[in-house]
């Protein structure tokens, strides 16, 4: 793996508990991630994983605990806002906007940064119109680097879940994001078709050194990509470190084995 | 065959993102506006203006209205007849308390009149979704109803809500012919479907349709969703609004709250489906379905010669109009629109087999 320059810690996230009801979804939960490196989150199913990206997003408001993201702490923060300082996401269960093609889908990861009034649109005149191009233009090189060119007219309801998954990371990659959170970009994939997204992730990580949390299941492709590994087991951590560290971590075994009673 | 883009290569993105980017479409719009603004006046009689083409393009504006909240923004809104009311009276009260303002300016204040109403009724669409916020739009029709019907300053103190407007002047000239009345209609519907279609391919259309397909997700991308549903709302009532104040001053000429009632709710609603939900081609065709359709299904006896009674052909006609509405709707639950797309696909190979 090339060298790149591990930076300081830009997300941290401190004694997270959330509960819905009477389920604990999160108890107690505190890890950090640092700039420029690739964070997984694992853990059995019911773990907690997804429930702790949303809490980073936004989307759930924890009861205890807070995120600090760039230096800002917060407690609770809605997705648009989290989204404007710069934090964009996939969906385990792909999230795209069925009924808009591919561009359109890309387009829209652009939505912060189009700063054109109602008018101007309306007569899609002066600075609506320039706009346009110029987030297509850079919509265009995120479409070559991820190698959708031939669907970029395709409406995405149409098209098949690995290059659904594809177009969801472009629509992040699209806002151009410091820290993008990838709710497992390898489920339900081929053995090629997993390949190809490691690649994007690795070539996004490295070419716009973007920090990249990610939860995914795929053992080989977790210790293979990520610099640091959390393990989540029923709402709490029971391991943190280099993915060597946690394979023989007896807490990790125990939850993804089972242990004799 | 005779719809295909092989061949017309496109070296910008200005050129990719025009509004018509194939040359076909070009000569398609290109001929229905000259058989709009040219061939219909020179050909048509008063009576197609006034009991067809007028109603037509005013419906169809509302319609475009409609379908802005509905089909791009995933907003079920029954309160369209109400908006539109709205639109009317708020024009008649400029129109007869500061008579100097100069027609179009009153249809244009009495659209952004409607946007704020339309905007306090979209409130509830920040909370509830669907079938819910389609009957919390439902309180907008009661409400309207009630207010100028039984509020007399709307009114002008006159009984009931009924309220008539003088002749149409514009521009120091009376607009009172049919054709007149028709381009006068025509230009704003011609005007305003160019801004609705600008709207959907920009910005703000595109986080209304986010809105629709995936909520979370729009959010997520930094949506944020009260805009986005507020300003659906808002450009939708504009749009509904001055439909609404063309239909009154245009059509009616004199009209009671009654002309807005409910059903007309439901009517603009079944174009906005029948012709397609998130198309504005969709809208036209929506409310040409609904218009057209009755009278012809009307002419059809007395054009064979067949004798039957004017009841019995009345009650043919709804028949036959519903049987229609759901076969349509079978064929193609997403609206003549997408028959259209479909058709245009056909023929980028027909009559050629491969």
């Amino acid at each position: 793996m090339i060298a790149r320059d591990i930076g300081e810690v830009i997300l941290k996230v401190e004694e997270i508990s959330l509960a819905f009801g009477g389920v604990q979804a999160l108890s107690n939960i505190s890890f950090d991630v640092r700039e420029h490196e690739v964070r997984a989150i694992i853990g059995p199913n019911g773990a907690g994983k997804s429930s702790m990206l949303n809490v980073i997003n936004g989307v759930y408001h924890p009861q205890k605990g807070s995120v600090t993201f760039k230096g800002e702490k917060r407690t609770q923060m809605d997705p648009h806002k989290v989204a404007s300082q710069g934090v964009a996401r996939t969906f385990q269960n792909i999230a795209l906007f069925k009924g808009m093609s591919v561009l359109d889908n890309l387009m829209t990861g652009r939505t912060l940064m189009m700063k054109a009034n109602l008018f101007q649109q309306a007569f899609y005149w002066g600075a609506a119109q320039r706009e346009e191009i110029k987030h297509r233009e850079r919509v265009e090189e995120i479409i070559d680097f991820l190698e959708i060119q031939s669907i970029r007219k395709t409406p995405v309801g149409r098209l098949p879940y690995g290059l659904q998954k594809r177009v969801e990371l472009g629509r992040a990659l699209a806002a151009e994001p410091t820290l993008l959170l990838l709710d497992e970009p390898m489920a339900g994939m081929n053995v090629e078709e997993k390949q190809d997204m490691c690649r994007f992730v690795l070539d996004v990580n490295e070419e716009f050194g973007t920090t990249i949390v990610l939860i995914e299941h795929d053992m080989g492709v977790v210790m293979d990509i990520s610099d640091r590994v959390v393990v989540l087991d029923y709402g709490k951590k029971i391991g943190d470190g280099s993915p060597d560290e946690v394979r023989n971590n007896q807490a990790v075994i125990d939850a993804y084995l089972g242990v004799a009673h | 065959m005779f719809y295909r883009e092989n061949g017309q290569y496109k070296t910008s993105y200005k050129a990719d993102q025009a509004l018509f980017p194939i040359v076909q479409d070009r000569i398609f719009i290109g001929l229905v506006m000259v058989i709009a603004f040219i061939v219909i006046p020179v050909f048509a009689s008063e009576y197609l203006f006034r009991a067809i083409f007028i109603p037509f393009l005013i419906l169809a504006l509302a319609a475009i209205g409609l379908n802005l909240l509905v089909g791009y923004c995933g907003q079920i809104s029954l309160g369209t007849g109400a908006f539109m009311m709205v639109g009317a009276y708020a024009a008649y009260n400029l129109a007869i308390r500061i008579p100097e303002l100069n027609l179009l300016v009153v249809f244009l204040l009495a659209g952004f009149v409607t946007t704020i109403v339309g905007m306090a009724f979209g409130i509830p669409s920040l909370r509830i979704k669907g079938l819910y916020l389609a009957v919390a739009t439902l309180a907008a029709q009661f409400f309207m109803d009630w207010l100028f019907s039984r509020v007399k300053w709307f009114t002008n103190e006159s009984s009931s809500g009924a309220v008539s407007v003088p002749e149409l002047q514009l521009f120091g000239f009376l607009w009172n012919s049919p054709v007149q009345k028709y381009f006068l209609v025509l230009c704003i519907v011609a005007l305003f479907a160019l801004i609705a279609r600008n709207l959907v391919r920009s910005n703000i259309g595109r986080s209304w349709m986010a809105t629709r397909d995936m909520d979370v997700a729009a959010e997520i991308i930094g949506i944020r969703p009260m805009y986005a549903k507020l300003s659906a709302f808002a450009v939708s009532s504009f749009f509904v609004g001055v439909a609404g104040a063309l239909w009154g001053f245009v059509h009616l000429g004199s009209w009671e709250p009654a002309a807005f009632d409910v059903n007309r709710s439901f009517t603009l609603i079944f174009m906005v489906i029948i012709g397609g939900l998130g198309s504005i081609l969709g809208s036209f065709l929506g409310a040409a379905f609904i218009i057209f359709l009755p009278i012809v299904l009307n002419q059809i006896p007395a054009f064979f010669g067949i004798p039957i009674s004017t009841a019995t052909a009345a009650h043919l006609e709804s028949m036959i109009f519903g049987a229609l509405i759901i076969f349509f709707l079978i064929v193609e639950p997403h609206g003549l629109a997408r028959l259209w797309a479909i058709a245009k696909e056909k023929l980028r190979l027909w009559p050629f087999p491969h």
